[in-house]
């Protein structure tokens, strides 16, 4: 394991995670966490959902942003600053994977806001080329997903790191509020996420497993895979970018290639119940959280 | 640092952007009456920026806003999550990333004002947030509080003592809170508003200016202290 990892996982990690309540501010004002029985519910079921779509979008991006890291290696200090950089393309398309994947526009802006944030810090703690790319790729913030797995590259860690950090965000923030809001015993709640454990690390060897279903062997008919169910025949998707076959440099090619299909291949396992939790926490009177 | 790295936080030049002046201080001391005093003071000659860091949703950007000191999209509302202290003194993210949303709009700006959440003696202000901080007590909490410190009292470039005309009525002694508050501070300036009574917060208006006259033209804040 990668030392950084604890850094990226540490919520005093000063990168505005402290405002945001994954849901559970709402829940709280709706009725539905009272206590820390409800709690362990709503964070069980937040991994297994918003948590695992987490997941695989940080190991994708940790993948893209070790993949641009060696890239730059090649390339000499004033390539890829322009518009037309092909660095930036997979990032926005991975964005837009993320993007995808989040229905509600207050969940959007949330993970956007989140994103921006983890950027504008991480830039600074671990200066990268990856980290460079994205933040001129999606100039007013990425999904948080996609940011923390460009910090987890940038740090150093690999994709199973960066998919770990990514379910165990997704848990803690939420906790973590609930102790703030209804005043619960920390040390009961720190014993759930205790519990939880068990179920990060699957959760982020799920996250992974998605990934490497279409990343293993790239040179390989493309097929669905009935172990995913939900893949959808990605060949279309591939026939149709118009990206493929433009980008000169032949590492990124690699990259576009491997983009298209795997990436609609992610996992898409939101839960309606967060979005409408985030929506009308928008609409709340009161609120001491953002999200 | 990355090649092409712009966060202007970073910038080598402290002059290429405004400066950033928080205000703190416990919960309805004020703080909020005196952004606004400061807005109607300085808002002809200097071009501003109000950052708000409310307990509830976007009270005090609101309140701002409906007092018509400043144009309200130069009032953005940070919050945060139960921890007013966190947002401006351990993770600045969010922060950092309105005021500069204020410069990239609206600048070049003068000044951004900063405001923290109403909380307690020991809320500062992070260096890598406000180049200069006020902290604001009234005299309604108790003639003691200057004795009893903390960081906002004894470190903030300036103390502001308001609700003055309060004081007969909570048996506030003025000259003992000078005192006490003039032995923690170290000599750093104190002064004494009623902004209830002066709109305008002139005393407070004019030690601003001067700051940001220093900031913009002098290249130093403090005695010794060389803008970066």
């Amino acid at each position: 394991m990668h030392a950084a990892l604890l850094l990226l996982a540490d919520s005093r990690l000063p990168a505005g995670g402290h405002a945001h309540s994954g849901g559970a501010e709402e829940a709280v004002r709706a009725g539905t966490v009272t206590g820390p029985d409800d709690l362990a519910r709503f964070l069980r079921g937040r991994l297994a959902t918003a948590g695992l779509v987490a997941a695989a979008l940080a190991a994708a991006a940790c993948e893209l942003g070790s993949a641009a890291v060696d890239t730059s290696e090649r390339v000499d200090g004033d390539a890829g600053t322009g518009e037309g950089d092909p660095a930036m393309l997979p990032w926005r398309r991975l964005d837009a994977e993320a993007d995808a994947r989040t229905a509600s526009p207050a969940q959007r802006e949330a993970a956007r806001t989140q994103g921006r944030l983890l950027v504008r810090t991480a830039r600074r703690i671990w200066p990268s080329p990856a980290l460079e790319s994205l933040a001129r790729a999606v100039p007013d913030g990425a999904h948080h997903p996609v940011a923390l797995g460009a910090t987890a590259a940038a740090a150093g860690c690999d994709p199973g790191q960066a998919a770990l950090a990514a379910a165990y965000w997704s848990v803690t923030g939420p906790a973590t509020a609930a102790v703030r809001l209804l005043g619960l015993d920390p040390v009961a709640v720190h014993r759930l996420l205790a519990d939880l454990a068990p179920s990060l690390g699957a959760t982020a060897r799920a996250a992974r497993t998605a990934l490497h279903t279409w990343t293993a062997d790239p040179g390989a008919p493309w097929t669905t895979n009935p172990d995913v169910p939900w893949t959808a025949d990605p060949d279309d998707r591939r026939a149709s970018s118009p990206d493929i076959g433009r980008a000169t440099d032949p590492d990124l090619i690699g990259v576009e290639f491997m983009s298209d299909a795997c990436w609609a291949a992610l996992p898409a396992t939101t839960a309606p119940a967060l979005d409408l939790l985030a929506e009308s926490h928008l609409r709340a009177e009161t609120r001491l959280f953002v999200s | 640092m990355g090649a092409h790295h712009d966060d202007k936080h970073d910038a080598p030049d402290g002059h290429g952007r405004a400066l950033r002046l928080g205000i703190g201080g416990p919960v309805g001391s004020g703080k909020t009456a005196l952004v606004a005093a400061l807005c109607r003071s300085l808002g002809p000659s200097m071009r501003l920026g109000v950052v708000t860091n409310d307990i509830y949703t976007t009270e005090d950007a609101d309140f701002l806003r409906r007092a018509g000191v400043l144009d309200p999209d130069r009032i953005l509302a940070v919050q945060t999550g139960c921890c007013p202290h966190t947002a401006i003194r351990d993770d600045i993210a969010a922060n950092l990333d309105a005021v500069e949303t204020l410069e990239e709009r609206f600048g070049p700006l003068d000044l951004v004002i900063v405001e923290s959440g109403g909380d307690n003696l020991t809320a500062t202000f992070s260096r890598g947030l406000a180049d200069s901080q006020i902290f604001v007590l009234d005299v309604s909490g108790g003639d003691k509080v200057p004795r009893k410190g903390g960081p906002g009292v004894t470190t903030a470039d300036l103390l502001v003592v308001n609700k003055t005309d309060l004081a007969p009525m909570v048996g506030a002694d003025l000259t003992v809170m000078s005192r006490d508050a003039g032995a923690v501070r170290d000599g750093r300036p104190v002064l004494f508003t009623s902004i209830r009574e002066d709109g305008g917060a002139h005393g407070v208006a004019e030690w601003v200016s001067g700051v940001v006259d220093s900031w913009h033209h002098h290249g130093h804040l403090h005695d010794g202290e060389v803008v970066p």
